[in-house]
């Protein structure tokens, strides 16, 4: 049974809860069962933003997650705090344009990617978690570039609609980074 | 059956609710249950329903005992201190035979509390919240795509019966987003409402919708007329799920949120050679006791798992009536039980 538990962290507004969304509709698309559970306790009171979300083979169980196989830090409180949340050969992706300190553990595969400097000279901030949606589908596998993409169809209101090439161009950067 | 989509909890509840055919709801902000109202005030309107944020939650469920009086399929829904500010109302529509949904999605308590997810309002919502003799069907659904089908069921329940229906959930399912399908058609039941106060057009005599009767012995009689219908809701709307129980090592009695955890465990105790079995209570109220009492002798013992200083578990220790230990295992305050410390518990109490 294939099940992958994420979690997504970082600021309000950086597209947090949007990435975790984006991941699980395209896990719908694929006929996978997901489950997506935003922070909305008093943490994200103080501008913090987290969201728990699994794809999984089988109906999942518990939506909350104690531990994680995937972590995304979009900022260095986000991985200080979910850093420890990781399983022993899990995976972390982590803006390095944001985050200014090393993994501390070793035992996992460590990802840091300049995402929101990557995104400035693309000309549009909002595209930093989409880089970092890129590297993290490359290395987990979890679901396809092309699901990711209808799934962008499917949430992106119509009028949108017209981003979605760089979108899907700030993915690719984020696949082969 | 449509296609799968993304939703919330809280959005599913009054998607749900507006298919089912109501056309009324008043309600006041809580966290973690606001999507509910933001969603009615979005779409009411174009089913050319009334939405009305309400002055107080007093109010609210005043409101839906008017509708509701008038015949019309009516809900409210609030969060655990709203759900108390409801409760005179909630007891006068009991004994006025009003049938309407009322929703609680819970947060810790008690008073103010937390927003976090709980299930400390077993007791209020099951052992009458309000005063007097009274019932309600209390449905706690443990996924998105089934709070849809049992808000649905909660709409044809009250109406069935002319009674109030509950749909009792908590923070994290009313905040979490999962896939759901909506079918094409909902099946409605279509309920004889001649008792209905909507005018007599000068060709009938009155109806009188009431929570007073001041004569002890016709009061008498009112509350025996209750409680015959609470036997016959009883007798045939109690609902469980029984799930991986014979030859259960232990068998864990939980409701909502808490049993999808359960069904974690159950997978990870089977690696280390344990049988976890699950009885998930989907009416609180009526309390599938047969369910508990079929098992009573499987297991070495119960343990029931609950966000709340253990609430439900007093219905599991009368069900089980003695045959077995029934432990318990419980947190609060908004904190969850995770998987590691159930799993202890179990291997603790099979030692």
């Amino acid at each position: 049974m294939a099940q992958t538990d994420m979690i997504f962290a970082g600021f309000g507004g950086q597209g947090i809860q949007a990435a975790g969304k984006l991941i699980a509709y395209a896990g719908i698309l694929e006929d996978k069962h997901v489950s997506f559970l935003p922070s909305y306790g008093p943490e994200m009171r103080g501008g913090t933003s987290n969201c728990h979300v699994i794809v999984s083979d089988e109906p999942i169980g518990s939506p909350i997650l104690n531990s994680a196989a995937v972590v995304m830090a979009m900022n260095r409180p986000s991985m200080d705090k979910f850093e420890s949340y990781l399983e022993p050969g899990g995976i972390l992706i982590y803006d390095s344009s944001l985050v200014n300190r090393e993994p501390a553990r070793k035992d996992i595969k460590a990802f840091g990617i300049p995402a929101t400097q990557i995104a400035s000279d693309m000309g549009n901030l909002a595209f930093a978690n989409i880089i970092l949606l890129g590297k993290l589908i490359k290395e987990t596998g979890v679901v396809s570039a092309g699901s990711f993409e209808s799934g962008l169809r499917k949430v992106l209101p119509e009028r949108k609609h017209h981003l979605i090439p760089d979108e899907m161009k700030a993915l690719r950067i984020g696949m082969d980074y | 059956m449509g296609e799968k989509i993304l939703m919330k909890g809280n959005e599913v509840i009054a998607e749900a609710a507006l298919r089912a055919g109501c056309r009324h709801y008043f309600g006041y902000p809580i966290t973690p249950q606001t999507e509910i109202a933001h969603y009615f005030a979005k779409k009411m309107p174009q089913y050319g329903g009334t939405f009305i944020q309400a002055e107080s939650e007093v109010a609210a469920m005043n409101m839906v005992y008017g509708a509701a009086s008038a015949g019309a399929r009516v809900m409210t829904s609030s969060s655990s201190p709203g759900i108390s500010l409801k409760q005179e109302a909630i007891s006068y529509a009991a004994c006025a035979e009003l049938p309407a949904v009322i929703v609680n999605i819970m947060r810790a308590g008690p008073g103010l509390g937390g927003i976090l997810a709980a299930q400390s309002d077993y007791f209020q919502a099951t052992k009458g919240g309000g005063h007097g003799d009274y019932r309600m069907v209390v449905l706690a659904p443990s996924s998105v795509q089934e709070l849809y089908e049992l808000v649905v069921e909660a709409f044809n329940i009250a109406d069935r019966y002319r009674t109030l229906c509950m749909i009792m959930g908590d923070g994290m399912l009313g905040q979490m987003m999962e896939a759901v399908e909506f079918k094409d058609k909902e099946d409605i039941y279509q309920a004889d409402k001649s008792w209905a106060v909507t005018g007599t057009e000068m060709k009938r005599d009155h109806n009188i919708i009431t929570s007073i009767y001041i004569d002890p012995e016709v009061l008498e009689k009112h509350n025996l007329k209750l409680q015959e219908k609470y036997r016959k809701i009883a007798e045939n709307e109690t609902r469980v799920e029984a799930y991986n129980c014979d030859g259960a090592d232990v068998i864990v009695a939980a409701y909502g949120t808490v049993a999808r955890i359960i069904k974690n465990v159950i997978k990870t105790a089977e690696k280390e050679g344990i049988k976890v079995g699950l009885i998930r209570p989907i009416t609180l109220w009526p309390f599938p006791a047969a369910a508990f009492e079929k098992y009573a002798e499987v297991p070495q013992a119960f343990l029931t798992v609950e966000m709340s200083s253990g609430q439900m578990v007093e219905d599991v220790r009368l069900a089980v009536n003695g045959k077995r230990p029934v432990h318990f295992l419980g947190r609060m305050g908004g904190m969850i039980p995770t998987q590691k410390e159930i799993l202890e518990k179990i291997r603790e109490i099979l030692k």
